[in-house]
């Protein structure tokens, strides 16, 4: 019996990948870059990923809340797991960066850790991106997609069915009068409806088939740009600070801005020494770009890779991704945190004044 | 279908020539960031044979080297998709 162990296994492993691939096969993904809006409030647009924010935020808040309630000396249950994150996360820094900085930079690289990590594996559970509000495409204005799926109704609700057939909406279309008009968001109501009603009869359905893309309530925070660029700003900012309530405004300006030497009459090196100054800030310009894209990139490329593998092999290729998401999305935060810690720790002790090279 | 011609019967639609810019900006841009991970870890790795008490110092600077060396891998394919999704 143990020899046909291993082929038990492989067939087992056939059987699940030929029935996810015959009857539980997802539509087509589409894939949206930019934060769908779930509702508006007034001029402001609620979208999922500000939705998903909020839940992670209240998750650490109520996670933090719990830990600390009827505090012990000897900790137990989820203080003493809380501990021991906090403690494992605090000699990461402090050996990094030395007793004295690391306890001042503590709360901003822990908070930056904790939050990154713990949205990315939001992402993961099993109703992100998948439940949402089944939207059909119309020729409204707020309502119009280039590509669909078809939609059915079941019990007064409109659902996506598995494997269900997509349809592209055409890129021009001709209108009666002969004219050949392109259709994209902005294009008028008929020519809106002309495309939509001309991809349906393409795909071979009936007239009042319905196509529709599904819009998710929530979805990974960090998958939307804003995201990433609001935690690099802010510990852009952290970082600068930190550089200024060490050393004085003008001392550390003077890193970025160094005209010392070319005022005193020393042309070459004055020179020499300006032109590092400017690229300093260049660096740190370049700096919120590549925080920014290095964690909107990988979790990104997460998600798009979830879709595709649900397309192409629904029951067996899709445990691999979902490893290999939790090993990146801890991977990332904790290279966020360890970034913005090693920058601080370049900030608050760089010699000012003399051109420190790279 | 908007056709492009390159030589007199050797034509490229529009949609062709996005899919092949979207996949050749992430080929392209794959190809060196990975030629040095590889080498980052390696020399990690034989550091790390050469001196086993420093790993926690080792290994946290390679994760960090990894990073830089990942983010511009990260940068075509955003590319890639902007190609391939907005465009």
């Amino acid at each position: 019996m143990r020899r046909f162990k291993g082929l038990a296994i492989g067939l087992a492993l056939l059987i699940l990948v030929l029935a996810g691939f015959l009857f539980l096969r997802s539509p087509k993904p589409i894939i949206e870059l930019k934060a769908e809006t779930v509702i508006s409030i007034g001029p402001f647009n609620v979208t999922n990923t500000y939705i998903t924010s909020w839940f992670v935020i209240i998750f650490i808040a109520l996670f933090a809340y719990a830990a600390t309630r009827r505090m012990s000396l000897v900790p137990r249950g989820i203080q003493n797991l809380f501990e021991a994150i906090i403690e494992a996360i605090y000699n990461l820094i402090v050996r990094t960066a030395g007793e004295k900085h690391g306890r001042r930079f503590f709360p901003v690289v822990a908070t930056i850790f904790l939050y990154v990590a713990i949205s990315n594996w939001f992402g993961l559970l099993p109703f992100f991106a998948t439940v949402g509000k089944v939207e059909e495409i119309s020729a409204h204005e707020s309502a119009f997609h280039e590509k669909g799926v078809v939609i059915q109704q079941k019990a007064g609700l409109n659902v996506i069915m598995p494997a269900a057939d997509d349809v592209e909406l055409p890129k021009t279309v001709t209108l009666p009068d002969g004219k050949v008009e392109e259709v994209n968001a902005d294009s008028s109501a008929e020519v809106k409806q002309l495309a939509i009603d001309e991809a349906k009869k393409e795909a071979g359905l009936s007239e009042d088939a319905k196509i529709g893309i599904l819009i998710p309530f929530l979805r990974s925070v960090n998958t939307d740009i804003n995201g990433p660029l609001a935690l690099a700003v802010w510990s852009a900012i952290f970082v600068e600070f930190w550089g200024i309530s060490t050393y004085g405004f003008f001392r550390y300006g003077s890193k970025f801005f160094n005209f010392g030497r070319l005022l005193r009459g020393k042309i070459v090196d004055g020179v020499v020494d300006a032109f590092v100054g400017i690229l300093e800030l260049v660096a740190e310009a370049a700096r919120l770009i590549s925080f920014t894209f290095r964690l909107f990139g990988n979790i990104l490329a997460g998600e798009i890779l979830f879709l595709v593998v649900i397309f192409l092999l629904p029951l067996v290729g899709l445990q691999v991704v979902y490893f290999m998401e939790l090993f990146v999305g801890a991977i990332q935060a904790f290279i966020f945190g360890m970034l913005t810690l090693v920058f601080g720790i370049m900030a608050v002790s760089a010699p000012h004044g003399e051109a420190e090279g790279h | 279908m908007q056709l492009t011609y390159l030589f007199p019967l050797l034509a490229i639609s529009d949609e062709a020539l996005r899919f092949i810019g979207a996949a050749a900006a992430m080929a392209l841009g794959g190809f060196a960031p990975s030629l040095a991970i590889g080498m980052l870890v390696s020399r990690a790795m034989e550091a790390l044979g050469r001196n086993p008490e420093a790993q926690a110092a080792i290994q946290t600077n390679m994760i960090l080297g990894i990073a830089f060396a990942e983010a511009i891998a990260i940068y075509a394919l955003v590319v890639a998709v902007m190609i391939g999704f907005v465009f």
